[in-house]
């Protein structure tokens, strides 16, 4: 910055994550937040509750939850499929990384510099930057996929056979892990493995919004992300 | 001319009266309409009996043992006058040379006509020499019997999975029916042992309609292997209510709560003991105070622990399972953020001074 614009605080913006998208982002967190809680609740049960059994229902609503909470991801997420083709450009960044391009590649390598702190200027971007849209890509997408299939599958055991949940996927998905106690225990690390994404992509996400060139944060919420440096936004 | 089951069972003392309750009870315990017992009569009436083999692998002969209990008294002498007549080398009276001919006899005159019942399965290495039936290598009596044979029953967990002689790590390599024998229809009926009048209905089945019963995609029938110990366990009210036994001889233990925290794997079995449960319908594992162990699933000695709710991963080397493994790379990860938070907030800081000094 040349000194005679010292004092001035130059930031353009863009109109990057639509209403819908951000909507689905909010929920789809709420949704992750209570899914890893009750579903954590549901393997390692709370203490018993005193009383009949026919008083209490304790375990049947932590499943409720769950199920329902399941139910919103499961629709949210088709609804994020439908919308990375109507939505706008950035609205389809997560789900087709473009892995072909090699300048794309150059910029992963300068994000995993950018992070081990061996380059001091980060470089600015539109949507995700490319190490991000890995992450979004690998662990969240396919993460999330694979939660909602062996999840229905779970959840179509309870159903029984002959309900659409059971026919859809239990009936393929059981045998393929061998039996329903490897689909149990496969659902179970891949909660973790969406942990490790939501410890990574919160701090990443607050990191990003101090320290690099734009809104992080704030994007997510009103959907504008703003520029500190009048670089090129649009460069990737 | 063959003789029809009704034929044989008379001949083996079995009153009228006997032979229709009989059908009766078979009817409802397939899950068929009381009309179809007349169906199961008049088809055992007259169709020519069809034999069984009934080969023995590795096996502890729980299977046979259990069939030999069912529930009915009278089923077990209808079905055993069935079966025993041909080959079944725990319980025919013909033994050495004149046993084993008889596998001869009904391979050569019932060719592509016949059932084959296995008890057990062949171990494959060392070609097989861990198991010698009448000198040779089960394996080869196997192939042998099932080349021309009309379907194949996979009793028990053995025959199925494989069970504690292919559990890890499976020294004789142990190996089930299905992965040896392909290109004929096998229908499992899982369980160490299965569950006696599971046994006897499903053969029943197969003689009285020459038809094999609707099988899942694991080969099960699914009149008995549709439904989880925990959808129809009598203790289901209690893990709605989140009442668990915590531990062996607590108050919970007493009032007969939940066992799902003492490793119950009754949420991931499919099996029939809550329904038709055991020895004349007396009990069943849970009923006995004492987890189900899953022993009608897949591979169920290697999902252990079976006092643990999550299963036991042993690919790291140490016991560990998806908590410890989970909950311990979140907090690695936990912690690798919160020291690169340290060092970016540090950086960050000189980085603005930095900047402020070239202004």
């Amino acid at each position: 910055m040349s000194a005679n614009v010292s004092n001035r605080h130059e930031e353009s913006a863009v109109y990057v994550y639509q209403i819908p998208l951000r909507l689905w982002h909010w929920i789809n967190a709420l949704a992750v937040v209570v899914l890893v809680v009750t579903g954590y609740l549901i393997a390692s049960p709370l203490s018993s509750v005193p009383g009949e059994a026919s008083e209490n229902f304790l375990m049947g609503y932590i499943r409720f939850t769950h199920f329902t909470a399941g139910y919103v991801l499961a629709i949210g997420f088709l609804f994020r499929i439908y919308w990375s083709i109507v939505g706008n450009a950035l609205s389809r960044e997560i789900f087709l990384p473009p892995v072909h391009r090699l300048d794309w590649w150059k910029g992963v390598l300068h994000e995993i510099r950018w992070y081990l702190f061996l380059t001091r200027e980060p470089k600015t971007y539109l949507g995700h930057n490319p190490l991000a849209t890995i992450a979004m890509h690998v662990m969240f997408v396919w993460g999330t996929v694979f939660m909602i299939v062996t999840g229905f599958a779970l959840y179509g055991e309870g159903t029984g056979m002959g309900s659409w949940q059971y026919e859809l996927f239990s009936a393929w998905v059981i045998p393929l892990f061998g039996q329903s106690q490897d689909v149990h225990t496969w659902h179970h690390l891949v909660m973790w493995y969406l942990v490790i994404f939501v410890i990574a992509h919160v701090y990443v996400a607050v990191r990003e919004d101090i320290m690099s060139n734009q809104s992080v944060l704030s994007a997510m919420i009103t959907g504008w992300r703003t520029f500190r440096k009048p670089g090129n936004p649009g460069a990737d | 001319m063959t003789e029809t089951f009704y034929e044989v069972m008379r001949r083996q003392g079995i009153s009228r009266r006997s032979f229709l309750k009989f059908c009766s009870l078979t009817a409802a315990a397939l899950g068929l309409g009381p009309q179809f017992a007349g169906k199961i009569a008049h088809a055992m009436e007259t169709k020519p009996r069809i034999p069984v083999l009934w080969l023995h692998g590795l096996e502890c002969t729980c299977c046979s043992e259990s069939f030999i209990r069912s529930a009915h008294p009278l089923a077990k002498d209808v079905i055993l006058s069935m079966v025993s007549l041909d080959y079944d080398d725990t319980i025919m009276a013909a033994s050495g040379h004149q046993a084993e001919a008889i596998v001869d006899e009904i391979v050569e005159k019932y060719k592509g006509n016949y059932l084959v019942a296995v008890e057990g399965n062949p171990p494959l290495n060392e070609d097989g020499m861990y198991c010698i039936i009448g000198g040779k290598p089960f394996v080869e009596q196997l192939r042998y019997a099932t080349e021309h044979c009309k379907a194949i029953i996979s009793w028990g967990s053995c025959a199925s999975y494989g069970c504690v002689q292919a559990a890890r790590p499976n020294p004789t390599r142990a190996t089930p029916v299905h992965k040896v024998i392909t290109g004929k229809p096998i229908i499992k009926v899982p369980g160490c042992p299965p569950i006696a009048e599971v046994m006897t209905a499903v053969i029943t089945y197969l003689l009285t309609f020459e038809q094999i019963p609707e099988l899942d995609r694991q080969g099960r029938p699914k009149m008995f292997y549709s439904q989880r110990i925990h959808d129809k366990c009598y203790r289901r009210p209690h893990f709605d209510a989140g009442q668990f036994v915590e531990s062996w001889d607590d108050e919970g233990a007493r009032k007969g709560y939940c066992l799902y925290k003492m490793g119950c794997k009754g949420p991931t079995t499919y099996n029939a003991c809550s329904t038709i449960r055991w020895n004349e319908g007396t009990s069943f594992p849970i009923q006995a105070g004492h987890g189900c162990i899953g022993c009608s699933e897949d591979g169920f000695w290697d999902k252990g622990s079976w006092y643990a709710r999550l299963t036991d991963i042993k690919q790291f080397g140490v016991e560990a399972n998806a908590d410890r493994i989970g909950g311990g790379l979140a907090a690695v990860v936990g912690s690798a953020v919160a020291v690169h938070a340290a060092v970016s907030a540090v950086k960050h800081k000189e980085h603005q001074e930095e900047k402020k000094g070239d202004e």
